[in-house]
């Protein structure tokens, strides 16, 4: 979906404005992930990860972004933090472990960045 | 009718809601945050509102993408947490007021802005953390004022501008003062300051930015009008956009306030935390 002749952005490095573009590119991955909101659907998908993925309908890309456990290919494919959080939250990552991998850094590293911008 | 006591903003960081269930006041990496609390309890003390307008943004627990109200009220008579994906406690349902919400949707619709009202709202950390701030041991506080949640919507573009975040609040701020209750009302807004959390970007922190936010808001929030969406990204991070309530906070408060006291601290988990206690000025 492009709508020519419209540019409602400013291009931003490293950030991925969630427009509506990017809410439909994503809408089956983060249909998903707003399910883990509930304690039984995260036990759902980790039993069975394959055919809960099927069930949500994700594409090839989102599925193997998931598989990798890719934070910025999740991003790339539609994704939005707000949900993707819901996703770390099964492997009990925080928002710091999050940040390290999508910035290339340890988690140590990573709050130490945050630190130096006092 | 009622009174408008004055606006309190905070963040509302998840982890917070952790170190308050530990009771890490005094632990080094969050003493700077909490001591940002006291003169609040004071003042919430000395003042004790009955209602609290509680501004916030959903982050996907009341709202999912398939239908995303750029502005909702909540009109139920209670409201629940859920544990978001994260396991967080349970806690009591919060008081509502639906008498009081019916009011600022008419008053709202009005004076057009088109409103979602929702009789049914999970509330997330953006509404709990707050309160847990605010009044210990929320709900179960004896102080607990009823509650309004206001959710705007920063998960998707495009989000309200600046200028529309204001004025909400002014037209917030009308109709509460025209409530026909001899009551007390305190505004939240909650969320910010700048922060990032996805992307090659993340962990993005502007303690410039957030320092012209802080200084503008309580003395010429209209300046902050002339900050365009895309900029409040760029320079507040993609998160940092929850300054958004701090602007409708605001524009409920009318135009002149003392500021009572202030915080800011840089991290508390990936974000900039400040707070603010704005009171109207009599």
């Amino acid at each position: 979906m492009d709508q020519p002749g419209y540019d409602y952005h400013i291009d931003i490095p490293g950030t991925t404005i969630f427009d509506g573009k990017m809410a439909m590119k994503g809408y089956a991955l983060n249909k998903m992930c707003y399910s883990f909101n509930k304690a039984e659907n995260r036990d759902a998908f980790a039993a069975d990860e394959e055919g809960y993925m099927a069930k949500y309908g994700l594409n090839e890309g989102q599925k193997q972004a998931i598989r990798d456990r890719n934070i910025l290919k999740m991003i790339e494919e539609g994704g939005n933090i707000y949900y993707l959080a819901k996703f770390a939250g099964i492997f009990k990552l925080s928002v710091q472990d999050v940040g390290g991998m999508q910035t290339g850094k340890t988690t140590e590293e990573f709050k130490e960045f945050l630190a130096s911008q006092a | 009718m009622a009174t408008v006591l004055g606006g309190i903003t905070t963040s509302h960081i998840p982890a917070v809601g952790n170190a308050i269930q530990k009771e890490l006041y005094d632990d080094p990496y969050w003493k700077p945050f909490f001591d940002g609390y006291p003169k609040v309890h004071a003042w919430i003390q000395e003042h004790k509102p009955d209602y609290v307008i509680n501004i916030y943004n959903d982050h996907g627990l009341g709202f999912f993408l398939d239908r995303m109200p750029t502005f909702a009220i909540g009109a139920a008579h209670e409201y629940k947490n859920e544990d978001e994906g994260w396991g967080l406690p349970s806690l009591d349902p919060f008081p509502g007021a639906p008498e009081l919400s019916w009011h600022i949707i008419e008053s709202m619709v009005a004076d057009h802005f088109d409103i979602t009202s929702c009789q049914e709202l999970a509330v997330d950390h953006g509404f709990v953390v707050p309160m847990q701030l605010f009044w210990p041991g929320a709900p179960n506080n004896p102080d607990m004022p009823k509650a309004v949640p206001i959710s705007a919507n920063t998960v998707q573009h495009p989000i309200p501008t600046l200028a529309r975040a204001l004025d909400f609040g002014k037209a917030l701020g009308k109709a509460l003062r025209s409530f026909p209750e001899d009551a007390k009302i305190v505004i939240l807004g909650t969320g910010g300051l700048s922060h990032q959390l996805d992307g090659a970007r993340a962990g993005f922190i502007n303690k410039d930015f957030d320092q012209y936010c802080l200084e503008n808001i309580v003395s010429n929030p209209e300046e902050l009008t002339k900050v365009t969406r895309m900029e409040l990204v760029e320079k507040a991070g993609a998160q940092g956009t929850e300054f958004l309530m701090w602007m409708m906070m605001r524009g409920a408060l009318g135009d002149e306030v003392n500021e009572i006291t202030r915080n800011y601290h840089i991290p508390i988990s990936n974000t900039a935390a400040g707070t603010l206690l704005l009171e109207c000025a009599a």
